[in-house]
């Protein structure tokens, strides 16, 4: 089959809208669940300042409007469920998901991530092809799709699990059992398994081991057809215990929502007749309407662009190369590459003012400045460090300290081993600027990780 | 098909319904090598209610002796009233790290020692005579360190200070704000203690689950703030300079008492290397903390002896306070450096408490989304 061809065949269109479905209602549901939880007051309002992203200083809350971006961000996430005004609708979540993960990085997540560039992958899906609000006001339905949008999604989702498979190859995590060695024990108040399997070494090892085979493992076991049902059977299994051990949120549900686009068609359309079957309840009855053929405008453009999109996908996660050092002592190159609960690193930084030309100090009190969550991640990553080294600075100078000089003494532990000093206490962070090239103020980890 | 998908949101069903900040409340019986529950109960039986108990009691003497004072002034019920306030003070130290149940919900801690205590609220609340001494106005107007000015402070010389309470126009005044300082610390201690004892201690050693809510995680997060803020930055730090561009001597623990800062300084120390190692307040007896809880999760680790390398350090801050004047004020004014290097000393403590020991337990700071940094 030449590439060509490939580009021209055709499949069913109900995989898609079944994906669209649940994705939808998932980013509902997580909007909601964020909002309830007083989330967005003590995590963007609340806080006197936020950590950018290099490049997207210019990202911040709006003050009560940020309550606006995440209701624009829930309602659309119901139009697309509905497939109403889709191609509007995905590029404004798209556009205010992003925006709310760009506003501080102190709450960045992988899966918030995955959340932004599949949005951003589903604004050139016709996912309103079927079964969609879409289809009823123009009387148009497609019943048949070109086959690579919907294995661009399989291809998306499996880019995450295999990287996320690869980043779990290294000696803390296979051969130490590392950091699920000290995450495990402290769930001692589960029910049946916390005082017992929870605490055994050997249980740590085999959750390591099978994590990193089922993450490898896991998209070709869903392609193929013969192992479909038990990988996802697994995939169930897998997310929902990570989801009993651990505060990750939706995500695990957003996973098991979304490997289902792996089955075949029948499989969605029996969705879709259970849905009909749900509405009919409402009195709300599917009507008929007639089918069109699809034509993708502008396929060859599109086509092309995400390519790039893909290649750029998968080189991103390897930047970290062009790094010297520890990547998980430096974090340069760390972010966007689905390196998922590979540490446990805690730190503690405490910044110190100097007047240089009296030679007088003081040191800073974090909790004036930073909320708690805040602190935590600033203290074991060098970026943060050095943007709130920056922002007290200004701070300071404000207040007429003059001429300021910012320095810290900072410790960091990571994956059960001693905290050791973390940044060149020597070092004038106000002399210091963000950049993509290496920080030559992190002090050398004095050990060694081995792996990817 | 079906049947997975019915599996699968029956399980998600069950998952949604179950509490997104914790366990549940099973755990009587740990088998898993160390009891937590025994930990909680030795926090609570042989050292939290013992001090809220020891506490309470050098508060009725102070009472008593308020009572004694203010009915006759005079210099011997001047100076009785005086050790009544020293060995109160002194339980003091052990019971501040205490921030749970009631002394966390009626800000305890800060109705009994908030310093500098404020002269300016104090004289107007002595003049107006109209109060409310449990507003958060009144903050610095209360506690160990409003009494300490009013035996301590008012002037220069004893019987100056004693003239304040028979010959001023104001006597009246005066006393009366004594004996409130008083009864209130006694009042809001005694309801402390009637709390622990009646129900709360239940509660609290039944609470072994590790989420934000859980007894260890509230008893360690409050630990070490109060090592990092009530112990080093409120009794060393702030004074030596160590948060502002200028030394600030008149910001330590007993200003006006002058030769107690040390003493008191010394009672922390020793109150929080006791909770660390599980030591009763009121013997010897060792039993299960945090030290014993770290030495049995190293078991499995097979880390660095972070327990040792705390009490070192704990060891090596006792020292070097031991090298400082009786009065911090002195202290500061005549060679602050020695107060700044018993600062970093006390300072490396709060790294090995805050990054590895928190490490060690995993304890979280806060309850967000997370998939592991």
């Amino acid at each position: 089959m030449s590439i060509k061809t490939y580009f021209e065949k055709t499949t069913s269109s109900a995989p898609l809208a079944v994906f669209r479905i649940g994705f939808g209602v998932m980013m509902l549901i997580s909007i909601i669940r964020f909002w309830s939880y007083g989330w967005i007051e003590k995590l963007y309002l609340k806080p006197q300042f936020h950590f950018s992203y290099y490049g997207f200083e210019w990202v911040k809350p709006i003050g009560d409007w940020t309550y606006f971006i995440f209701f624009i961000c829930g309602l659309t996430a119901f139009f697309v469920a509905l497939g109403l005004k889709y191609r509007l609708s995905i590029i404004l979540f798209f556009l205010s998901f992003t925006y709310i993960e760009l506003m501080d990085k102190t709450t960045y997540l992988n899966h918030y991530y995955f959340i932004s560039i599949l949005s951003f992958l589903m604004i050139f899906l016709p996912a309103n092809a079927y079964f969609s609000l879409d289809n009823y006001f123009r009387q148009k339905q497609y019943t048949q799709i070109p086959k690579w949008t919907i294995d661009s999604i399989k291809l998306l989702l499996g880019i995450v699990y295999f990287y996320a498979g690869l980043a779990k190859i290294n000696s803390d995590w296979l051969f130490k059992a590392m950091p699920l060695k000290i995450w495990l024990p402290s769930k001692y108040d589960l029910p049946f398994i916390g005082e017992n399997l929870m605490q055994q070494e050997w249980f740590h090892y085999v959750m390591s081991w099978s994590g990193m085979l089922y993450d490898l493992s896991i998209p070709f076991l869903l392609l193929y057809k013969k192992t479909r049902v038990f990988a996802f059977v697994l995939v169930v299994f897998f997310h929902v215990f990570t989801r009993v051990l651990f505060p990750i949120g939706m995500f695990p549900y957003i996973m098991i929502v979304g490997s289902l686009v792996f089955f075949d068609a029948k499989v969605h359309l029996k969705i879709i007749n259970f849905i009909q079957s749900l509405l009919r309840l409402f009195k709300i009855k599917s009507q008929n309407i007639p089918i069109s053929s699809f034509q993708f405008p502008k396929q060859k453009i599109a086509v092309a662009f995400l390519m790039l999109f893909f290649v750029i996908q998968l080189l991103i996660p390897f930047r970290y190369v062009l790094y010297p050092g520890e990547l998980f002592w430096r974090e340069e190159g760390y972010r966007f590459s689905w390196r998922v609960m590979l540490m446990e690193k805690r730190g503690y930084a405490n910044f110190k003012v100097v007047n240089p030309k009296d030679k007088t100090y003081f040191y800073v009190d974090n909790s004036d400045f930073l909320s708690s969550f805040q602190e935590k991640q600033m203290s074991t990553q060098p970026d943060f460090i050095l943007e709130y080294a920056h922002f007290l600075g200004k701070y300071f100078k404000s207040q007429g300290h003059e001429p300021i000089e910012i320095y810290v003494e900072s410790y960091v532990a990571i994956n059960g081993r001693r905290s050791q000093a973390y940044i060149d206490p020597d070092v004038d962070l106000l002399k210091q600027y963000e950049s993509l090239q290496p920080k030559s103020w992190i002090l050398a980890f004095k050990d060694d990780i081995k792996g990817f | 098909m079906k049947r997975i998908l019915i599996t699968f949101f029956s399980v998600c069903l069950l998952l949604s319904c179950s509490s997104d900040d914790g366990g549940t409340d099973i755990n009587n019986n740990p088998t898993d090598g160390f009891d937590r529950q025994a930990m909680l109960t030795n926090w609570a039986d042989n050292i939290i209610i013992p001090v809220y108990s020891d506490l309470n009691a050098k508060l009725g003497n102070i009472v008593n002796a308020k009572t004694n004072f203010i009915d006759h002034p005079t210099q011997a019920k001047l100076d009785n009233l005086r050790m009544a306030w020293q060995e109160a003070y002194k339980v003091w130290q052990h019971a501040e790290m205490f921030n749970v149940g009631l002394a966390e919900s009626t800000n305890y801690i800060f109705q009994m020692n908030v310093y500098p205590t404020n002269v300016n609220d104090i004289e107007s609340n002595i003049q107006s005579q109209n109060y409310d001494l449990g507003s958060v106005n009144n903050n610095d107007a209360v506690g160990f360190p409003a009494v300490e000015y009013m035996l301590y402070g008012l002037a220069e010389t004893d019987s100056e200070i004693l003239s304040f309470y028979t010959s001023s126009t104001n006597a009246d005044n005066y006393k009366t704000y004594l004996s409130d300082l008083a009864d209130r610390m006694k009042t809001l201690t005694q309801s402390l203690l009637d709390d622990w004892n009646n129900g709360f201690r239940d509660s609290f050693v039944a609470n072994t689950e590790n989420s934000a809510t859980g007894s260890i995680n509230l008893m360690v997060n409050d630990y070490i703030f109060y090592y990092e803020k009530g112990f080093r930055a409120n009794k060393f730090g702030i004074p030596a300079g160590n948060f502002s561009p200028n030394p600030l001597p008149d910001r330590v623990e007993a200003f006006y008492k002058t030769d107690f800062s040390k003493t008191l300084a010394l009672e922390g120390i020793d109150a929080i290397q006791n909770f660390f190692n599980g030591r009763a307040y009121n013997s010897s007896a060792d039993a299960e903390g945090l030290k014993d809880y770290l030495d049995f999760l190293n078991t499995i680790k097979e880390g660095e002896d972070l327990s040792s390398l705390i009490n070192n350090q704990f060891d090596e801050a006792r020292q070097k306070i031991n090298t400082l004047n009786e009065s911090f004020a002195h202290q500061v004014e005549t060679s602050n450096v020695a107060m700044t290097e018993t600062f970093d000393v006390i300072q490396l403590a709060v790294v090995l408490l805050k990054v590895d020991m928190l490490q060690a337990l995993d304890i979280s700071v806060d309850f967000v989304d997370a998939d592991g940094d």
